[in-house]
């Protein structure tokens, strides 16, 4: 494995910060699956065994990081890596473990432009200020492993929580990366420490954790990674993250000389340095991917004109080109202007052959219309077209409870969805909450055995943990039975005609009603037949009939219509049968 | 060859773009190129446009490539194609497999669109070819890296690309691999 090279690796962002944990002697590392900061997990369960690490994909960020602070209690180095509002789940146990001293590395990723995330564009540096916890932020791959050191370094000299904040394009972003050694993982031993409950035991702390953070303070003026890069000119830029790199290239593209302040630990935030710097300058502009964190702060101690997010944008990605016109805008640099091309959206679609589409369509084409309650993961893609189905799709567990609140207002029963994965995740309470309080509500927990829309990471229901070993599959109907649901009832997805009368029965019952819809996702099950050579059949329309018109209610889009003429795509039919079930008398296995 | 070579290779999830475009990453680190590239994970493998940035040379920054400063676009289906000339400019040069998926778009219309932002779109039916080939369209991937080769619009030695070929293809189908490469190259 590249990571795992003596000398020198090309490494993604994520794999940067994999290196760098090894190379500080973590003994364990926690996370859920959450993208831009999935592979992190992925990479740590990749090499956990031939390092001598322990890795596991916990049930959820909280488990993840209070499991980590748990390691850093014994005295091992441990790191947790969570996506942005991966990170508001953990939050709950980040915050009183900063204030009892626990030496832990936070990864968090953002997403500036949402490329994988629905929830929110939120900016993850606020943490550091909610929680009084210091914050790095690197710009390429190969600061991502030496940030990841310097992490460790401040977590354990000052006993304190440290955020690594990357976004998702220093995540997925590759480059040649030095490496240093590799340091074995130390055995744990929990030593006691003085713990007291009370009033002015947490008011001590909060002090404590305050003068810690002013101790870091004088560091983060001096640290290495807050740099300037002198030159004559009277413009200063500021910058952070990726956008360094940008303004990089921008300067040079423009063949200006202006001098660069890049912030790497921008909490506790270097004020002295930041003052120095501008002082040899007439004006800053400063550049930073989502809310003005930096800006603020300098407008807080200087009065220098300042550009910032009256220039570049507080939502989306900022990409190379907008610094360019940023700074050419804001220096009255003239730009030719560039052609416009218009093209068409292409949405995300549920795979062929996808067991979700199956439940969807069936509820849809079942119950009609009813409130339904979405939740994350892929049987959210049911929201697009043809389906168009979920109402609203909140946080990982949500759909429970919002369907919930709309039935107890409006009497209505909804239809709840939710994945295996989140049932795990935040599902479970959710669903005992219902019961507790005589909830009306069909809940469809749609079970493809993975976390399928990140990956395929393996969770309590797939039989494997994270480091490929064998583990209980907890079965989701035996826990809807123990929580006491009114009907508990498992269908497989893939017989239509029963799936059907079992969403029919189910919704008819009183109370809470659980249907669990089993269909292995079916990217694992196409993959899996390819590597044992077997062959999974294909359909093909064999009569051109009315009837197929259901077919675009159905929306798999191996199954198309061109010239007035349907055809099923052979390059993409996984061989589902659903179809075939719909209308039986058009459609057969292709020989 | 200016000093920075910079490549876009886009199309939609599932086309094998990701190994096309590591190919062409560990040619160029073969060549002691200064390299970075970036790609997104996430909802691409669910249908959604995908397109990889490949930026080699003497010393690189920026691992986007900037709006129009894509020296050469690799387009495994002709809407990714055109989305991809965000990238283009008068010098660019698009390679495209005519598919056209999921979209009442006509090819025709589409290249006429490329050629105005571009220097030239060569198109060819490289999922006919391949499946002729092979009996599936899995090595769509690697038939286009040789006809852009073929073309003279990789400015890497074909050895590094074979060397980088056989690395990260799973070794039962590198002869295979090796053949769509000939094939591609020679293809007009």
């Amino acid at each position: 494995m590249e990571i795992l090279n003596k000398k020198r690796g090309f490494l993604s962002g994520n794999d940067g910060v994999v290196r760098g944990a090894l190379e500080s002697g973590i003994g364990c590392a926690f996370s859920y699956p959450g993208t831009p900061a999935t592979e992190i997990g992925e990479v740590f369960a990749e090499v956990a065994k031939e390092t001598g690490i322990y890795f596991e994909w916990s049930v959820n960020e909280k488990i993840a990081l209070e499991a980590a602070a748990g390691a850093a209690f014994s005295g091992v180095k441990s790191i947790v890596s969570v996506k942005h509002y991966g990170l508001n789940v953990a939050l709950d146990s980040l915050l009183p473990l900063a204030y009892l001293s626990c030496p832990l590395v936070v990864v968090v990723t953002d997403d500036p432009g949402c490329f994988s995330s629905i929830q929110t564009e939120q900016d993850s540096r606020w943490f550091s200020k909610l929680g009084k916890i210091p914050i790095l932020e690197p710009s390429n791959s190969q600061e991502a492993k030496e940030m990841t050191k310097e992490a460790f370094k401040i977590a354990w000299q000052y006993k304190i929580p440290v955020i690594l904040r990357m976004s998702t394009r220093v995540c997925y972003s590759r480059s040649l990366v030095d490496f240093g050694l590799i340091i074995k993982p130390a055995k744990g031993k929990f030593k006691k420490f003085e713990f007291k409950l009370g009033a002015a035991r947490t008011v001590e702390l909060h002090k404590n954790i305050l003068e810690k953070i002013s101790e870091i303070g004088k560091l983060s003026e001096s640290s290495k990674l807050n740099f300037i890069e002198k030159s004559e000119g009277m413009t200063g830029i500021i910058t952070s993250g990726v956008t360094y790199e940008y303004v990089k290239e921008v300067l040079e593209k423009l063949n200006l000389k202006l001098p660069i302040l890049k912030i790497g630990l921008c909490y506790p935030f270097p004020e002295k340095l930041v003052k120095s710097f501008l002082k040899n300058v007439c004006q800053a502009i400063v550049i930073e991917e989502l809310d003005p964190f930096i800006e603020e702060e300098i407008r807080k101690i200087d009065s220098i004109k300042i550009h910032g997010k009256d220039v570049f944008s507080e939502t989306g990605e900022i990409k190379p080109e907008q610094v360019l016109e940023g700074i050419a805008k804001i220096l009255g640099i003239t730009l030719p202007k560039p052609p416009q091309i218009e093209v068409e959206k292409r949405l995300s679609f549920l795979c062929p052959g996808c067991p979700h589409r199956s439940t969807l369509y069936a509820v849809k084409k079942v119950l009609g219309r009813k409130i339904f309650s979405g939740d994350i993961g892929c049987s959210m893609l049911g929201i697009f077209s043809p389906l168009e189905m979920q109402d609203f799709v909140v946080s990982m567990g949500a759909s429970v409870g919002i369907g919930h609140g709309i039935s107890k207002t409006t009497g209505e029963k909804p239809v709840i969805f939710i994945g295996d994965s989140a049932f795990f995740h935040a599902g479970m309470p959710a669903l005992l909450n219902l019961v507790y309080n005589k909830a009306d509500a069909l809940v469809i927990i749609v079970d493809n055995r993975w976390t399928a829309m990140t990956g395929h990471q393996p969770n309590p229901n797939t039989g494997i943990n994270a480091m490929q070993e064998e583990a209980k599959s907890v079965d989701i109907a035996e826990i809807a039975k123990a929580l006491k649901a009114d009907f508990v009832k498992s269908s497989n997805v893939y017989s239509f005609d029963q799936l059907c009368n079992d969403i029919k029965e189910a919704y008819a019952v009183k109370g809470v009603s659980v249907l669990v819809a089993n269909g292995e996702c079916r990217l694992v099950v196409v993959r899996n037949a390819a590597r044992k050579g077997i062959m999974l059949p294909k359909f093909e329309i064999v009569k051109q009939d009315s009837k197929l018109e259901e077919l675009k209610n159905f929306g798999c889009p191996a199954i198309q219509k061109e010239d007035g003429k349907w055809f099923i795509d052979k390059d993409i039919c996984w061989g589902c049968t659903v179809c075939k079930q719909i209308v039986p008398s058009c459609i057969e296995i292709s020989k | 060859m200016k000093d920075n070579f910079n490549l876009i290779v886009a199309g939609y999830g599932g086309q094998g773009i990701l190994t096309a475009t590591e190919i062409i990453v560990g040619a160029s680190l073969k060549e002691g190129n200064d390299v970075r590239e970036t790609e997104l994970h996430g909802l691409a493998q669910r249908g959604g446009s995908l397109d990889c940035h490949v930026r080699f040379g003497k010393k690189i920054f920026s691992p986007l490539v900037s709006r129009g400063e894509a020296d050469l676009i690799i387009a495994f289906e002709a809407v990714e194609a055109l989305r991809a000339c965000y990238y283009a400019n008068k010098e660019t040069i698009v390679i495209l497999n005519s598919k056209v998926f999921r979209s009442e778009s006509k090819l025709k219309e589409i290249v006429a669109k490329i050629e105005k932002v571009a220097k030239k779109a060569y198109v060819i039916d490289a999922d006919k070819i391949v499946r002729a080939e092979t009996g599936a369209i899995t090595g769509t991937n690697i038939f286009l890296l040789g006809y852009a080769l073929g073309k003279g619009a990789i400015p890497l030695k074909k050895e590094s690309i074979l060397q980088s070929i056989k690395e990260n293809i799973r070794p039962r189908f590198i002869d295979e691999n090796m053949r769509l490469l000939e094939k591609g190259e020679k293809s007009d």
